[in-house]
């Protein structure tokens, strides 16, 4: 079966730095692929062509058998790719709930509307509370995004990301900043939205991701230089010995 | 969760709105009570529909538009040059000033819309400079430094009936209907999906786009309604004037809508610009009886709020509700 996702030999400099060289991946429909690397590594650079973010010099994105290279992120993102990202980017005057219910479909689709009411409908709102639910933030709805403690922002983070619906979901170093429990936490989370979308988490600590993947590509250098399941990437000593990642 | 629903489900009317209305409704009747006289309260409600209009690309979309006068004064120009070359009529004016300020919003907005803070404000002094050059230049058509004499104001056509707008009064109540419907509109606009894909993309563009919203367009739209709108009242304050000039294309006169906006609170409230026109025109009457240097005192008040209080008159008041009673639960005011 081909994949959901795939992208074909990617080149992108900045200047006469050279950040990706001939990358290519595949993450095949209800998996969770890791993209492991140490910092600086081009794990986010790769994220931002993926999504739309940055127009690659070479190379092909492919999302079900359709190319999306280089088109607007708007346009990606309507055909069913969502992301979260590294440093936190929330609607920090809206409260918890709007941050959802402004990225549902739902609103989406009416967006040429300028006079009906916002969140008018019960099943907008049901949608968006049932977000809240899945990432456990529903009890915080009515407060405002930005007095939320961090952990709970990281969540609702990635709740911005899934009210869109999805079928492919970028998470780029969801636990940036987070303590061995929020971690946990999350972990949590993420293995549990596994069963219903394919996820592509950016990581640096390994054993966050060899807990959930069911493969990694390690990139270093700009390049894929290693591939596989966890399990294999365990038995690979070049990769062990290298402390990818590990980011002390 | 249906307390969450009922917190971001927004009524018609809210009390802020009918306060607003029922006290503009009732000025005229006490406006010379209080030592002041007619036309003013016509002013007040023309630049109130101007602020209210010019409020959507500052405070809800996070545009900082310094050349919003240009479409002020294209529509007094539209509505002045339509009823001498068109027809004398109310409703073909207004719309020609709605119109040809849409359509110089659409121009702008076509340059400007992928522009952001620093360079979205300079682009738009650029293009207001533009508008008033060719307003002061083009002598033929806009009659250049004399301006646009003779203007009428036209009778409100019924069919059945024609109600005059001669008089101050008059005008006052057909310049109201206009601020009633515009300020409802507008109420309406912000509060629906549209307004708040808006108020998204003012807090974080990327992120909005990042979950499918085409933030080029959604800027251009806004752009292009706060001109059209701005454009009306500029219709109406032609008629009000019985004239149209290039003053209020000016650098300076953008910038009075700018203060009149900010000083009222319109960052943070959506009444607050009307507040701030009261108290400019005030300002401008009141201690501009008393001094030819009124502007240097209200320039004085706009540094001292900025810097303590860039919230406006409505951060003041929020203030004062709170301190005498707290609320139960934000409103949707």
């Amino acid at each position: 079966m081909a994949p959901l996702f795939e992208a074909r030999g990617l080149h992108l400099r900045f200047g006469d730095r050279v950040v990706l060289e001939d990358v290519s991946l595949a993450f095949p429909a209800g998996t969770l692929s890791g993209i492991m690397g140490p910092n600086g590594a081009g794990k986010t650079t790769c994220f931002n062509v993926l999504t739309g973010r940055y127009r690659p010099d070479r190379g092909q994105v492919l999302f079900g058998g359709r190319d999306i290279t280089g088109m607007a992120p708007h346009r990606i993102a309507r055909l069913g790719i969502a992301r979260s990202f590294q440093l936190m980017n929330l609607f920090d005057e809206f409260s918890v709930f709007e941050n959802v219910a402004v990225a549902l479909p739902a609103t989406r689709r009416r967006v040429a509307d300028p006079v009906g009411r916002a969140y008018g409908e019960p099943a907008t709102v049901a949608a968006a509370m049932a977000v809240l639910e899945r990432v456990g933030l529903a009890d915080r709805a009515d407060q405002p995004a930005k007095s939320l403690p961090y952990g709970a922002r990281r969540a609702l983070e990635i709740a911005v990301a899934l009210a869109s619906d999805p079928q492919l979901l970028f998470l780029d170093e969801p636990t940036a900043g987070l303590g061995s429990d929020g971690r946990a936490r999350l972990a949590e989370l993420i293995r549990a939205l596994k069963r219903h979308v394919t996820i592509v988490v950016i990581e640096h600590d390994m054993d966050f991701l060899f807990g959930l993947a069911d493969e990694i590509s390690v990139i270093h250098w700009g390049q894929v230089i290693a591939r596989g399941t966890p399990a294999e990437l365990k038995a690979n000593p070049w990769v062990m010995a290298s402390k990818l990642g590990d980011g002390a | 969760m249906p307390d969450t629903a009922r917190a971001h489900l927004v009524r018609t009317f809210t009390p802020t709105m009918l306060l607003t209305w029922a006290v503009l409704a009732t000025l005229p009747f006490w406006v010379e009570r209080v030592g002041l006289y007619q036309y003013l309260a016509v002013e007040v409600l023309i630049w109130a529909t101007y602020a209210l209009a010019f409020n959507l690309v500052l405070g809800h979309a996070g545009l900082p538009s310094f050349g919003h006068g240009a479409f002020f004064g294209i529509g007094a120009y539209a509505f002045g040059l339509a009823q001498f070359n068109i027809a004398a009529n109310l409703w073909v004016c207004l719309a020609a000033a709605l119109l040809a300020a849409g359509m110089a919003g659409a121009l702008v907005g076509l340059f400007i819309s992928h522009r952001r803070g620093i360079y979205f404000a300079l682009m738009t002094i650029a293009f207001g400079q533009v508008f008033w050059f060719i307003a002061v230049k083009a002598h033929a058509i806009t009659g250049g430094e004399d301006g646009l004499l003779r203007i009428v104001r036209l009778p409100v056509e019924l069919g059945v009936a024609a109600i005059p707008l001669e008089d101050n009064l008059s005008l006052y109540y057909g310049v109201l209907a206009v601020f009633v419907l515009v300020s409802l509109g507008l109420w309406r606009l912000v509060h629906s999906p549209f307004g708040r894909v808006v108020k998204a993309i003012k807090q974080n563009e990327q992120r909005a786009r990042f979950i499918g919203y085409d933030v080029w367009k959604a800027k251009f739209a806004v752009i292009v309604l706060s001109a059209a709108l701005s454009g009306l009242a500029g219709g109406l304050f032609a008629m009000a004037q019985r004239s149209a000039f290039p003053d209020v294309m000016s650098l300076h006169f953008s910038g009075y809508i700018v203060m009149m906006t900010l000083v009222g609170g319109g960052l943070v409230s959506f009444w607050g610009p009307v507040a701030g026109v009261v108290a400019f025109l005030l300002a401008r009457d009141l201690i501009g009886a008393v001094t030819t240097g009124w502007m240097l005192w209200f320039g004085m008040l706009f540094v001292v709020l900025v810097m303590f209080r860039p919230d406006g008159l409505a951060g003041i008041a929020a203030g004062l509700r709170a301190a005498i009673a707290p609320p139960p639960r934000a409103g949707g005011g």
